[in-house]
């Protein structure tokens, strides 16, 4: 099992009432109350802490969101830059660029090559559809995203792949020379990774046989999506996708002691408790009407559970290293993941606090669980033999 | 004259689509093209305009029960479709009555070709821009709640949640959800971006040749009164008409007025001195 360092980093110091009283943490929060010093100072601490992440030995993942106070990395890009050089070993998953928001999709393809170029091989590149709330900062039209998400990822996998100048006139982008340089560093191109919460949206990352990631979805749910992913494998007759297959992103907390884990986990939560204004949330289209109308009639995400709550759903790990230990093994085993994505940052959790935190994961609580999903090449034979 | 008018839903072909239609009343045709948020069914004014003209209500591509063809996604693709139905209808030029998106889709209809219409009727219509580019001529309607929402339509909000089926109200079966998300999708499909307008539709409206008719409500919050009148002035010759006490829905809050408006203009084409050549 790999483990990734991750933060949105956070601008928490909106007041709090203002949050309230337009009942949204994005989109409309006016961007008066963002102090361009402070952000300086956020910005250079979370990347330290990535760095950080880099010397203790774990892998690093990066997202990006827009006009909101939960997410100051904007440009994924830009983030992933700066990590690439400062970095030495840590692999860097992008998850990912949200191709239905992007108007140049050839753009796309060029940072991802040129990332893959200076970090020597260590990007991998996730692909996202943006979650509901991101159509709006750009404007883009949520009943074609996935059309446009399949088009655009259609386009970038050959502009890595063609190596000549190729023709493109598709339904959204039109080009008479795709031509990339630089060419990607890993052949034919960097990992790819797909997120995904819904049933529908599985059957074409396993078609692609992608690696699957899962977010802040509860054992139950997330054991479903794995499965359905598995089941799509046998009746297209791919080889049993292995842990290598399935990431799954929880908030993370490592402390000294139970007690201290849980107080301090608990800071972790800002994440969640923001306000969603439930308009922004549930653009025309994004979803089939059907899903929309049964997320209307009532089941909707975790988002307000207590966290004892989340802890049993394993949405938050918070604990001692045993603890830790016990929870992402028995992750593993019931979910067969194989990469671990720790938000290990969120809200008002202070720097000291995370690095600590990162620290003890490291070194007490990585050595255990480093081997899990990893299996001799003999064996590994053998599985594909049977 | 028929007094009692049977309304009746029905499937219609209209090329390889597959469309749910309500119908009633004989005479003249009259054909409606429905609004948006909001279920389109057959309603008292339907009734009323069905006492002296032969009414023909489809739900238009996507909405309702009618089929979305795979390739359907512009406005043009709505103007080209109800071309072709004007044209199966044929060969009496129909009444056009357009009502908000409708109102757009009649527009575009009437801008490409008015040999099918014999006159045109807008009500709170959308489609085209007016404002300069950081004025929002037409209220988000994508990302606010019910109560905001009818806030804005209505001249009488109270009487809009008990008149309207909308998301959020909570007053549907799941079917009835669906299908009204459904039409939000559509409608987002084709006018999400640039937002439930086309840039060139104002000044094509020049085109338009048939005798036309702006009807507002003086209340509509979702495009003012101000917006129809420029609607009203890109159209040669067309007469502006408020209706009081009424919103975006005129035809719901304010029936009796709003077919009386209706009715009247259509009369004036029936008494005309001079009919066009297309006329047999």
């Amino acid at each position: 099992m790999l483990a990734y360092h991750f933060t949105e980093m956070p601008y928490p110091f909106v007041p709090p009432e203002v949050e309230k009283e337009l009942k949204s943490a994005r989109i409309i929060v006016p961007n008066s109350y963002c102090d361009p010093k402070i952000v300086a100072d956020l910005y250079n601490r979370y990347l330290d802490e990535y760095e950080y992440a880099d010397e203790l030995g774990l892998e690093i993942m990066l997202n990006e969101h827009h006009q909101t106070m939960t997410c100051l990395d904007a440009v994924v890009p830009i983030s992933a830059g700066a990590l690439a050089r400062r970095t030495k070993r840590a692999r860097i998953v992008i998850l990912g660029s949200p191709l239905p928001h992007r108007d140049n999709p050839v753009r796309v393809a060029e940072e991802i090559a040129m990332l893959d170029c200076i970090s020597r091989g260590r990007i991998t590149s996730g692909f996202v559809r943006g979650v509901p709330t991101e159509v709006h900062p750009a404007n883009s039209n949520p009943a074609q995203n996935r059309a446009r998400f399949e088009e655009a990822h259609d386009l970038i996998l050959k502009a890595w792949t063609t190596p000549e100048p190729f023709n493109w006139e598709g339904k959204f982008w039109h080009y008479r020379y795709v031509n990339v340089w630089p060419r990607c560093y890993q052949q034919p191109h960097p990992p790819v990774w797909i997120t995904g919460s819904s049933v529908e949206n599985v059957p074409w990352v396993a078609d692609h046989q992608y690696t699957f990631a899962c977010f802040l979805t509860p054992y139950d749910w997330t054991e479903k999506l794995v499965n359905t992913y598995k089941e799509r494998c046998r009746e297209k007759g791919f080889p049993e996708p292995g842990p290598d297959r399935f990431a799954y992103l929880a908030l993370t907390f490592v402390g000294d002691t139970e007690e201290q884990a849980i107080e301090d986990g608990k800071e972790l939560l800002w994440y969640l408790y923001r306000e969603r204004h439930p308009q922004f949330n549930a653009p025309p289209g994004y979803a089939s009407p059907q899903a929309m109308a049964k997320m209307m009639l009532g089941a909707g995400k975790s988002y307000r559970d207590s966290f004892e709550q989340l802890q049993e759903k394993g949405i938050v790990v918070a604990g001692t290293p045993d603890t830790v230990i016990k929870k992402l093994t028995y992750l593993h085993e019931r979910c067969n993941i194989g990469h671990m994505l720790m938000m290990n940052q969120a809200g008002f959790l202070s720097a000291e606090k995370t690095r600590r935190s990162m620290e003890l994961f490291a070194k007490e609580v990585y050595p255990a669980i480093r081997h899990l999903g990893e299996q001799p090449a003999a064996a590994r034979e053998a599985a594909a033999v049977s | 004259m028929v007094a009692t008018p049977t309304r009746q839903e029905e499937r219609r072909a209209v090329g390889p689509i597959s469309l749910q239609v309500f119908s009633g009343g004989q005479g003249e045709r009259l054909v409606i093209l429905h609004d948006y948020e909001y279920l389109n069914k057959w309603e008292p004014y339907e009734e009323t305009l069905a006492q002296q003209y032969a009414v023909l209500a489809p739900s238009h591509p996507g909405y309702g029960s009618s089929d979305l063809p795979r390739d359907f996604d512009t406005i043009d693709d709505f103007a080209y479709f109800y071309l072709d139905l004007l044209r199966d209808l044929g060969p009496e030029p129909v009444n056009l009555v357009g009502l908000g998106v409708g109102g757009w889709i009649a527009a575009e209809v009437a801008v490409r070709c008015t040999h099918q219409i014999k006159r045109l009727v807008l009500v709170d219509a959308v489609g085209i821009k007016v404002g300069d580019r950081t004025t929002r001529d037409i209220a988000d309607t994508f990302v606010i709640g019910a109560k905001e929402f009818l806030d804005l339509a209505w001249h009488d909000p109270e009487a809009g949640a008990r008149q309207m089926q909308l998301a959020g109200l909570g007053n549907y079966t799941e079917e009835e959800l669906v299908t009204i998300l459904r039409g939000r999708q559509t409608t987002a499909l084709f006018a999400w971006k640039p937002f439930l307008h086309n840039p060139k539709l104002r000044a094509w409206l020049r085109r338009i040749d048939v005798p036309a008719l702006v009807l507002w409500g003086e209340s509509d919050k979702i495009v003012t009164p101000d917006y129809g009148r420029a609607f009203a002035d890109a159209i040669p010759g067309a007469r502006f008409q408020l209706i009081p006490a009424a919103g975006h829905y005129p035809y719901l809050e304010q029936p009796e007025a709003f077919t009386a408006a209706v009715t009247a203009f259509l009369h004036e084409g029936e008494t005309a001195s001079a009919p066009r050549a297309n006329e047999r």
